[in-house]
């Protein structure tokens, strides 16, 4: 690694510190605009008691000294505040509840759709204008076009109402079998999209000099495939890798909502509909740096992978 | 008689020619424009063309149903002023009809069919259907517009003024590029539903649609328009080394005049191409908003929020999810599809 590869690097790692500062100050800001006490509910409460609350948690300050206090929390104690609706808990805790869920959920779904994705589009491309590429494209080209929901839905009335093999319901209780359908739900849009992908890079590869020349030199043919054509067609899916699990992860908010798992995107849409403003705030920062590592790996291991990339 | 191979000049080709020599020098086809010649190659694309007609009819539809139809979005067929609530008109089946509807038709009089029947509060579901559909692609529609204006306005100063300003606003553009759009969106939505005093859009569009709409279009005006402008930049980057603006700016042409006269003509495909791209994605993000609860208004339907209040009776009226799951696929397939197509017939650079 050189030195310019090393300065890219920290400039990437400079952006995205800078990214989720801004991710984390428009929260904050954009959430105090709300008027109104989070405190005042259904019951009436006394004036006093709304002020003991605010003051309690810190309301009754300035917003600037506020805004630098949360900060501070976040970074020195991992702390978010405590949830305003889900009585004694804190945010922090919720989210990490959430999050084991929702990793495994997510990490399943992302390595079936690279091992699929990836599978099919070098099929389709040593295939190519046959019949199971048109197939494959065909069907590819069906799923890139729905919404992850309308998928999760979809897939809901075919196999839990009509055929009901399989629980609607992903919570603990139904057990792995729960896990099916969100999985698949999560998998196909990224799974067709690299498909894609792969088809089209592999294509491009497939046509270069260093093919023919590997051929020509007497190469078998499998080697060809996988150790020159594959290989090489797999770059444009890692620059994929980081768009991918922050799809994976807004799509998982309608995923869970939609089979009942109870991970982070469910608590996120309950804390929307419920105002829990501290809940939403962590929520959202808690994502956002997720995905904004997400795609800073794969796009420092872009630039580490291919060494003809030129570097600004 | 003149012999062949005789070397005396032949005068009678050095006679002036007469006016049928010059009409045939003369090149009658009309000129074809570029614009043109993309339409050709775009309409001789099969797979385009359908779905070009494809969104053409569902525009079309979603625009004039409503005139005529004898329904409206919001009607509870039921709910008549005065009297009881007639349960019957509620989650009718797609044809059938409710009690004082049937007793009409047994009178023999003419009843409007319930194409798709009704859903649970006995509102006609068809016409929401289009109602929904008629949202979905205008806020498509304008998003993208949006996105447009804002991505080639910031896009072309970049990308002709070079230098510092180029660095400081591709800096701007790197920022908002990895900023998680989606949970922006939705932030942005509750906070905005929140926020907004309930009066401030009285007398606007955005009366019926909502706030939740209005803050999709801030949101997309605030982030979207960056690889819009990305693209644009790169393109006006590579077109301003051309020959022909340097003549330009030789012959004492503004700057403005150059983006506007040279450069952003040399770069329309481009932005065709993304823009019908970028409609698509408008629509997911609106459908997925409404999804969550966060979209337009009650009453007032979309394809995103029909799908999600059908989630609530799917084990009994599933045909309610797949009505608007089939309407929004088939928009977002036809115009990735006419995307590909565009790009095909209007970037013959890229097929090489």
């Amino acid at each position: 690694m050189n030195t310019k590869t090393l300065a890219y690097i920290l400039k990437r790692i400079g952006l995205a510190i800078l990214t989720v500062w801004v991710v984390v100050t428009v929260t904050f800001f954009v959430c105090q605009a709300v008027p109104g006490s989070p405190f005042v509910g259904e019951k009436a409460t006394s004036p006093a008691v709304t002020a003991a609350l605010e003051a309690k948690y810190g309301m009754d300050k300035p917003v600037l000294e506020q805004y630098i206090t949360y900060l501070g929390d976040i970074i020195l104690r991992h702390d978010f505040g405590p949830s305003i609706k889900l009585r004694g808990r804190t945010v922090a805790s919720v989210i990490v509840e959430g999050m084991k869920t929702s990793v495994k959920l997510g990490l399943i779904a992302a390595g079936i759709a690279l091992v699929t994705g990836v599978v099919l589009g070098a099929v389709a491309a040593l295939r190519r204008n046959k019949i199971i590429d048109r197939v494959i494209m065909v069907i590819t080209t069906a799923f890139v076009s729905m919404p992850s929901f309308i998928m999760g839905s979809l897939l809901m009335v075919v196999f839990v109402v009509k055929l009901s093999l399989l629980p609607a319901n992903g919570s603990a209780q139904s057990g792995p079998a729960g896990l099916v359908l969100p999985v698949i739900t999560l998998a196909l849009y990224p799974a067709a999209y690299i498909t894609r992908l792969t088809r089209s890079s592999m294509l491009d590869v497939l046509g270069q000099d260093y093919i023919r020349t590997a051929r020509a030199k007497g190469v078998s043919g499998w080697r060809v495939i996988f150790g020159h054509a594959l290989k090489n067609s797999l770059i444009p899916v890692i620059t994929y890798v980081g768009p991918m699990l922050a799809y994976i992860v807004t799509g998982s908010l309608v995923v869970e909502q939609i089979f009942a798992v109870p991970g982070i995107g469910r608590y996120f849409v309950s804390s929307i509909t419920g105002r829990d403003y501290p809940l939403i705030m962590g929520t959202t920062i808690v994502l956002a740096v997720l995905i904004v590592v997400m795609n800073l790996v794969s796009d420092i291991l872009y630039k580490v992978v291919d060494p003809r990339i030129t570097l600004e | 008689m003149k012999k062949p191979f005789s070397l005396h000049v032949d005068v009678d080709a050095f006679l002036p020619a007469s006016e049928e020599d010059k009409a045939y020098m003369v090149q009658m086809r009309p000129s074809s424009t570029f614009f043109k010649d993309g339409v050709k190659r775009l309409l001789k694309n099969k797979v385009a063309t359908v779905s070009l007609m494809a969104i053409i009819l569902i525009t079309l539809a979603s625009i004039i149903l409503p005139f005529f139809w004898p329904y409206s979005y919001e009607q509870q067929l039921g709910v008549v002023p005065g009297k009881r609530v007639d349960a019957s008109y509620n989650n009718l089946a797609p044809f059938a009809y409710g009690t004082t509807e049937q007793a009409m038709i047994d009178a023999g009089e003419k009843v409007f069919p319930h194409v798709f029947g009704t859903d649970a509060a006995g509102r006609d579901y068809f016409i929401r259907v289009v109602y929904g559909t008629r949202i979905s692609l205008s806020v498509g529609f304008f998003a993208s517009i949006i996105v447009l204006v804002i991505g080639i306005l910031v896009g072309s100063v970049a990308g002709y003024c070079g230098g510092k300003v180029d660095l400081v606003i591709m800096r701007i553009v790197d920022m908002i590029y990895s900023l998680p759009d989606m949970l922006m969106v939705i932030l942005l939505a509750t906070v905005l539903k929140a926020a907004l005093p309930d009066d401030i859009l009285v007398g606007t569009v955005f009366e019926k649609i909502g706030t939740n709409i209005l803050s999709l279009f801030i949101v997309f005006a605030l982030l979207y328009w960056v690889s819009m402008s990305r693209l644009i930049r790169g393109q006006i980057l590579s077109l301003r080394e051309q020959e022909y603006v340097l003549a330009a700016q030789a012959a004492g042409a503004k700057g403005s005049w150059i983006i506007s006269k040279h450069l952003i003509p040399n770069c329309i495909s481009v932005v065709i191409i993304s823009t019908a791209l970028q409609i698509p994605s408008a629509i997911f993000t609106e459908s997925y908003l409404s999804f969550l609860g966060l979209g337009v208004n009650a009453p007032m339907p979309s394809l995103g929020s029909l799908a999600s209040d059908a989630l609530n009776g799917i084990t009994s009226y599933s045909y309610r999810l797949v009505i608007p799951a089939i309407v929004i696929s088939l928009i977002v397939l036809s115009l990735n599809l006419l995307g590909d197509g565009l790009r095909d017939a209007f970037d013959p650079k890229l097929n090489a």
